[in-house]
């Protein structure tokens, strides 16, 4: 194993009295793929903050590697209608070279956009664009938050088909929040299956097959549907803190 | 004898000072959705003269003071109980309301009320201009230096964080600019309009640029026409200044809109 890009230890927040995330323990090494699932408040996006370094976590630590490099593709971006920004203005925020930006373009598909404003975007050709802005920062650590959302299935493929390719390419790290259980079984590495802890992790096979998984998004083919009428009554406490860290 | 012995020039040079100055920190407050905290600033200024006089400081610092502290608190508190609107509206009012009462309970000072709420630019003195323009150019420095920080901070809190930006950090910066803007603006337009002179050059330029940089270039030139303008108008019409230069202004918006909205059409 290298040196761990990023690594937290026990890790937890409290915000105005609610605890939405306790004993936290993750490691993302270089050149893979990681994907968080969880139901809507089991606490990705908040932990993905706590990552990026958005927020300081309440309890424990993380610790961040010196030559750490994040790309990071937020959930969504709402670019108020009064700040006028083409494509190419935007990208110019994280590289000044044009040529790194034309070539970025052209590696999300989006070649010759440059001059369009980012409020003409389609949804699909705006992700891409953050996506753009993103590797440009040249990255050692991708993170995307929910990224496909809102994306038809055929462009929600190919979109997590580019994200391997990069992978691929850049030899980076890619975390992931999914709540398409499909997509996360067809590309992760590895599973971290969150609900204000972490409740199982590992490659996805091995995930899908715990009783903690199985607890959150149920059997089979309907786990994607299980996900949103799954059985709240799952404990969040610590009664079972052998099974969480294999 | 100088061209600056003539109070009109004087005004004038005033007047683009702060122009130039608000254009830049008026894309922000746009930006941003600020006005309403433009609003409970430029009130405060009020409070700021108020609290000068009472303490027998010059009045500019007492501004200046008296802005930073409203803005820091307004940016500060967090509106748990109430929306943020709500808040920064009873801040505002409060602090125009609460001028005009200590005012009244000083006897023995008199001031110009209507020089406070709607600027006096045509008494602009010299050691004015060196204030006025000295803190606009503090101001214009403050934003070139950290545009793009800033520019980020404003598109995505979270993605600037991920490439290394203090958010907070660029958010005291603005509201810092924002209160010095106040203090040096409060004598050419007055404590009502200083956010009209943010907020309507800014708007103006918007119908009809497409780069923030251009935005915000565009929104010096209005902001400077309407200061011509307006004290060309005040001059042959006998109007009042701070308002004839903000009435230019609304009318460059309107005249910019209907230029927006013919290209759009066009396109």
């Amino acid at each position: 194993m290298n040196a761990p890009l990023l690594k937290t230890d026990r890790m937890g927040v409290t915000l105005t009295g609610n605890r939405i995330l306790s004993d936290i323990n993750i490691e993302l090494q270089p050149n893979e793929i990681v994907t968080i699932v969880g139901p809507n408040g089991s606490g990705k996006t908040t932990l993905l903050r706590l990552l990026i370094g958005a927020r300081k976590p309440t309890e424990g630590t993380i610790t961040r590697a010196a030559n750490l490099r994040i790309g990071y593709v937020p959930q969504k971006l709402t670019i108020d209608r009064t700040l006028p920004l083409s494509v190419d203005r935007f990208l110019s925020l994280a590289d000044t070279s044009r040529k790194a930006r034309s070539h970025a373009l052209e590696r999300v598909n989006l070649p010759g956009l440059e001059k369009r404003q980012m409020s003409s975007l389609s949804g699909g050709q705006f992700q891409r664009a953050l996506l753009a802005q993103a590797l440009l920062r040249k990255p050692n650590l991708l993170v995307l938050d929910e990224a496909a959302q809102g994306l038809d299935q055929p462009g929600e493929a190919r979109f997590y088909q580019l994200i391997g390719e990069l992978r691929d390419e850049l030899g980076c790290c890619v975390l992931m929040v999914s709540h398409d259980l499909h997509v996360v079984m067809a590309s992760s590495d590895r599973v971290i299956c969150l609900n204000g802890h972490v409740c199982c992790e590992g490659t996805p096979t091995v995930v899908s097959a715990t009783p903690e998984y199985r607890a959150l998004f149920g059997y089979g083919t309907e786990g994607a549907l299980a996900l949103y009428r799954h059985d709240h009554d799952h404990s969040h406490h610590h009664d079972h803190a052998g099974d969480h860290h294999h | 004898m100088s061209f600056l012995d003539d109070f009109l020039v004087r005004a004038v040079i005033a007047g683009i000072g702060v122009a130039m100055a608000a254009g830049p920190l008026g894309c922000f407050v746009v930006w941003r959705r600020m006005a309403y905290f433009g609003d409970a600033t430029s009130h405060a200024a009020l409070l700021g003269v108020v609290l000068a006089l009472a303490v027998e400081m010059p009045i500019l610092p007492g501004v200046a003071i008296a802005a930073v502290a409203m803005a820091l608190t307004v940016s500060l508190a967090s509106g748990e109980r109430y929306g943020a609107d709500t808040m920064l509206g009873v801040a505002a009012h409060a602090a125009l309301a609460l001028g005009l009462v200590a005012l009244s309970l000083m006897p023995n000072v008199r001031v110009d009320l209507s020089g406070y709420l709607f600027g006096d630019i045509l008494s602009v003195s010299r050691a004015d201009l060196v204030t006025i323009w000295g803190g606009a150019a503090i101001i214009v420095g403050i934003l070139l230096w950290r545009w793009s920080r800033l520019l980020l901070a404003t598109l995505n809190e979270d993605l600037a964080v991920s490439t290394g930006v203090n958010t907070h950090f660029e958010k005291i910066v603005l509201t810092v600019a924002l209160a010095l803007l106040v203090a040096v603006a409060l004598q050419v337009v007055g404590a009502l309009l200083i956010t009209a002179m943010l907020i309507i050059p800014a708007a103006a330029a918007r119908a009809v640029t497409g780069s923030p940089e251009a935005m915000a270039r565009l929104a010096v030139l209005v902001g400077v026409l309407s200061v011509l303008a307006g004290l060309e108008a005040s001059y042959h019409l006998d109007t009042p200044t701070g308002p004839s230069i903000v009435t230019a202004s609304v009318v460059a918006l309107v005249l910019t809109s209907m230029i927006g909205a013919i290209r759009g059409r066009k396109a």
